[in-house]
């Protein structure tokens, strides 16, 4: 047998079912890696051993029982930003860093009740905004092929631990390319189903018309298991899509022949050729299973990263001003007054980067420039939109590379905000328009991973995961372990 | 200089929904602070709104009551500021696209003539808590308990010309939601209150003056007397030379006054949006047409069904149809006493209804719908006074006899020997005693003071303890009188 820690949610499932371990010797070897590696990577703001532990055990019970579904006794991990009842939930913020959530996410409380087991939370970007993990109250998470560079982020707690082999999977969230990023980074694979597949009850909001949860695995076949498992309508968030959850693992091996992709133009103009090569090599592994490919043009694409830096700020704005020191979270000493108890309290709770978002905004949603900025920036997302309607018309699904670089070094952009939010310039347009989109490891540069990214129509996640998976299956990438962690 | 007042009213009245607007808390009003407030309420991290299906089922029947448009599609948009007893930081309301839009309402001025006065807009929107100050030594304490009850804002076109006007306008529609069920009209409670927004100007001119805005009026009294110290105050600016400040100033109901409280330069920038975790509200006609179904008969409709039916007039089908539940109480009534058939009867039921029974019921305290003189009872009082068994006066004695002892009207006539006194003779004995006693009147009387003429039928009331019928005594008295 593998060692417990490389194996994928369903081998694991399928020890699990066959008895050769226990949910508790399983939680049990991941709780004692975590301790060992950890300190280094620092992807997990809380682990909880005890509630895990009992977990594990009460999984074991309901296999006893015969009760066990697929994911029963699964240890994974929670990105900080999913509400877990009577947990720390801290969204990766001095705000929130004592914030004990008297509820569970709806996400959480899915996979609970699949019997899946919460090791702990993951870090993150504080409230989710950032590209590399960096604006963590709880300090930046290292990438595992490279202690010096970034894991990327909002997600980089979870990738990191993923690619570590900490957890064999974890939640995340992905509002402008915050699984995606993360997991190409990282060398695992993410998928951000479309927009209102995955209830965002509990999940603390960032921009609320951009938000979406969803997995960062090992491989497609795990992320199919784990997302069937959290999506589905759920009547306590309004945006959440009511439609039928499908098998995602069902149609996993469907042949590829005859499907069309587009290789998105806007893409590839100006991308590092190393990087280009190994999309290409990508590519042409999924034509030689039958797939067509040509290219295909998103005109208004390039407005994505300015479109996207006026909307996500203005919800922020609005989303964040409930943490204002009156009912819970960070309360500065004495205030002397109610607008003290506010200026104190928020500046001393939110860091830099949450700042200037808010301000970004609060400036935007103004008398006298809404209409210059968000309005306009919601009519350039109307047309992201269509921009990718049309291009469906044509092709199945689109691809192009999920970042412009690898890994970057901790601090080489933490100074300059703007070649910050450059890094998530073909993750955002999916995040504009609301459609699924997966990032899947393939290949490395100078042993740093490269991820391939796949976009599809609404609701498509059943056909991303059926390439990814086909890829994965002709290709190992996914499988291959940072140096120390095998 | 003549001056002529515009107004312009913004009702919020709280939607008599079981639960909030977008949290599944109670909105019950009364108990313990922070009873009512869930963690939707309290704004935790990650929680979301749900919108209650009733509360637009309300505002819809609201619209089709005011013959206004209800939209399509409407849009719910947060309203940003920050204040303790909001814990969101935002008020989830509506902006652009209101839920209802392009209404009016007639109200019957003193004159005797009717108005119509325009409604811009009516939208749905959540209530704020409570910040309490008192008795807490400098501090605050927040109380959610109202934070998300829904509501209807109801904005008026700055149709109003007066406070009593104004008044009527704010009664009109505190009586339409009432028949509509849609809010109690609690107005101390804070379950129907009005912004008020009061400008002069030179009568003739084209332009408004600058408007003031007078928040929080929860009685139709303040209403009067905030708009009226506002028009003086204008006024009087105006006419030394000044300029009135667009401000928004608070009534002081201890000393009678409006008082600013924040200047236009301070005024919030809500940053308007549409709040991105609802979708946009789409109604389709066949819920608008289930709705417009399920509508009462409203206030106006019943005043002219009771003019016609009962051959009231404009005045008192106006008084009565202000509650539904007096228009109901006097119909069984009248109905009691023959219906359309006896208009006579019918308005004598009108008049009790109005005048003395709701005496006791305000006296007392008392809703209509708890009446300690039910209906029925009424009828049976006011066919003795029909059938001359007892005078209208006495009537009166006997409906608070009735109040008081709970007996219907035979009952307490008869306990208290009320029988109306109709036997000539014993009237006759009674003049004549009266004149007896009194000879120095009767010879001014006669001398041509025909004053006197009442003080000898009061007399004679006296004596019979008010039990003489009045036409017989006045036909009797007049014939003693003449003939010598």
């Amino acid at each position: 047998m593998t060692e417990l820690h490389l194996m994928t949610v369903a081998e694991l499932s399928a020890a699990l079912h066959a008895g050769r371990v226990s949910s508790v010797e399983l939680t049990r070897a991941l709780l004692a890696r975590i301790e060992r590696h950890d300190r280094a990577l620092n992807a997990f703001i809380s682990v909880d051993a005890e509630s895990a532990l009992a977990e594990a055990a009460a999984a074991d019970a309901r296999r006893h029982a015969g009760d066990a579904g697929p994911l029963t006794g699964v240890p994974i991990a929670h990105k900080d930003i999913f509400c877990t009842r009577g947990q720390k939930t801290t969204c990766g913020s001095r705000m929130l860093a004592n914030f004990v959530s008297p509820y569970d996410a709806t996400v959480v409380e899915r996979l609970r009740a699949a019997g899946v087991v919460t090791l702990g939370k993951t870090n993150m970007d504080e409230f989710a905004m950032g590209s590399s993990n960096e604006t963590s109250f709880f300090g930046p998470v290292r990438n595992p092929w490279d202690g010096a560079r970034v894991p990327g982020g909002s997600s980089g707690g979870s990738a990191a631990a993923v690619a570590a082999r900490l957890v064999p999977a974890a939640t995340g969230t992905d509002t402008g390319g915050s699984i995606r990023q993360p997991a190409a980074l990282c060398g695992v694979t993410g998928i951000k189903p479309t927009y209102g597949r995955v209830s965002r009850f509990g999940m603390i909001a960032f921009a609320s018309s951009l938000d979406q949860g969803g997995v960062l695995a090992i491989s497609a076949e795990d992320a199919a298991l784990l997302l069937g498992a959290m999506a589905g309508f759920d009547e306590r968030d309004s945006t959440s899509v009511e439609l039928p959850v499908p098998d995602y693992t069902a149609t996993l091996e469907q042949p590829l022949k005859g499907l069309k992709i587009g290789m998105l133009r806007e893409f590839f103009a100006g991308l590092d050729p190393a990087i280009e090569q190994l999309i290409r090599a990508a590519l042409a592994l999924l034509h030689a299973q039958g797939a067509v490919v040509r290219e295909v043009s998103l005109p208004n694409l390039p407005l994505s990263v300015p479109t996207y830096y006026v909307v996500a700020p203005a919800e922020c704005s609005s989303n964040l001003a409930r943490y204002d020191g009156v009912r819970y979270g960070h309360r500065c000493e004495q205030p002397r007054d109610l607008t003290d108890l506010y200026e104190r309290s928020r500046g001393e709770g939110f860091g830099a980067e949450v700042k200037r978002r808010i301000m970004i905004g609060t400036y935007v949603l103004s008398a006298g420039y809404y209409d210059a900025y968000y309005l306009k920036a919601q009519q350039v997302r109307a047309l992201i939109a269509a921009d990718f309607e049309r291009a469906f018309h044509e092709v199945d699904v689109v691809i192009g590379p999920t970042t412009p670089t690898t890994a970057f070094s901790l601090g080489a952009k933490s100074a300059d905000p703007v070649t910050m939010y450059l890094s998530d310039i073909y993750t955002i347009g999916a995040n504009l328009a609301g459609l699924p989109a997966m990032s899947v490891p393939c290949g490395l540069l100078e042993e740093l991973p490269v991820g391939l990214q796949i976009i599809g129509p609404h609701f498509s996640e059943q056909k991303l995961l059926n390439i990814a998976h086909r890829y994965q299956c002709e290709s190992d990438w996914h499988l291959r372990v940072p140096r120390g962690f095998g | 200089m003549e001056w002529e007042t515009v107004i312009g009213l913004e009702i919020h009245a709280q939607l008599a929904t079981r639960s909030k607007i977008f949290s599944g808390s109670a909105t019950a009003y009364g108990a313990p602070p922070n009873a009512q407030a869930n963690l939707v309420d309290l704004a935790y991290p990650g929680v979301l709104p749900v919108l209650n299906a009733e509360a637009v089922r309300m505002a819809v029947k609201f619209g089709l009551a005011i013959n206004a448009r209800v939209a399509r599609r409407s849009v719910f948009a947060r309203k940003n500021y920050f204040y303790p007893d909001l814990p969101k930081g935002y008020q989830i309301s509506q902006y652009e696209l209101p839920i209802v839009s392009g209404g009016a309402v007639d109200i019957l001025l003193e004159d005797g003539t009717s108005r119509r006065v325009g409604i811009t807009r009516a939208h749905l929107e959540e209530d704020a808590g409570k910040s309490l100050h008192e008795g807490l030594a400098g501090l605050t304490a927040v109380d959610l308990n109202r934070a998300g009850t829904p509501l209807i804002e109801i904005v008026s076109e700055p149709h109003l010309r007066s406070a009593r006007e104004a008044v009527a306008y704010m009664k009109k529609i505190h009586t339409l939601v009432r028949y509509l069920g849609i809010c109690d009209g609690n107005m101390q409670e804070g379950s129907f209150r009005c912004d008020a927004n009061v400008s002069v100007r030179v009568r003739g001119a084209e332009k408004f003056g600058t408007r003031t805005e007078t928040k929080n009026l929860n009685s139709f009294r303040f209403v009067e007397r905030a708009i009226n110290y506002e028009i003086a105050r204008q006024i009087e600016v105006l006419e030394s030379g000044g300029k009135v400040l667009q401000e928004t100033r608070l009534y002081d109901p201890d000393r009678g006054e409006t008082r600013p409280m924040r200047s236009k330069e301070e005024a919030n920038d809500y940053r308007y949006f549409p709040d991105p975790d609802l979708l946009p509200l789409e109604i389709d006609q066949p819920y608008i047409d289930t709705v417009a179904a399920g509508l009462p008969e409203l206030p106006d409709q019943k005043a002219l069904r009771l003019m016609n039916e009962y051959g009231l007039s404009a005045y008192d089908a106006g008084v009565l149809t202000a509650s539904a539940e007096l228009a109901d109480y006097f119909e069984v009534a009248a109905r009691d006493l023959g219906g359309r058939s006896a208009p006579h009867h019918a308005k004598l039921a009108a008049n009790m209804v109005m005048g003395e029974l709701s005496g006791l019921l305000n006296r007392d305290g008392v809703q209509i719908s708890d009446s300690r003189v039910d209906p029925a009872s009424l009828a049976g009082l006011l066919r003795r006074v029909v059938d001359n068994t007892i005078s209208g006066t006495i009537a009166k004695d006997v409906l608070e006899g009735m109040w008081e002892e709970g007996r219907g009207a035979d009952a307490v006539i008869e306990a208290r020997g009320l029988t109306q006194i109709t036997d000539e003779s014993a009237i006759e004995t009674a003049i004549e005693a009266v004149l007896a006693a009194n000879p120095a009147r009767l010879a001014d009387y006669r001398a041509g003071k025909e004053k006197l003429f009442g003080f000898f039928i009061g007399e004679v009331m006296k004596a019979t303890a008010r039990k003489a019928n009045p036409a017989r005594l006045n036909e009797l008295l007049k014939k003693k009188l003449g003939g010598g």
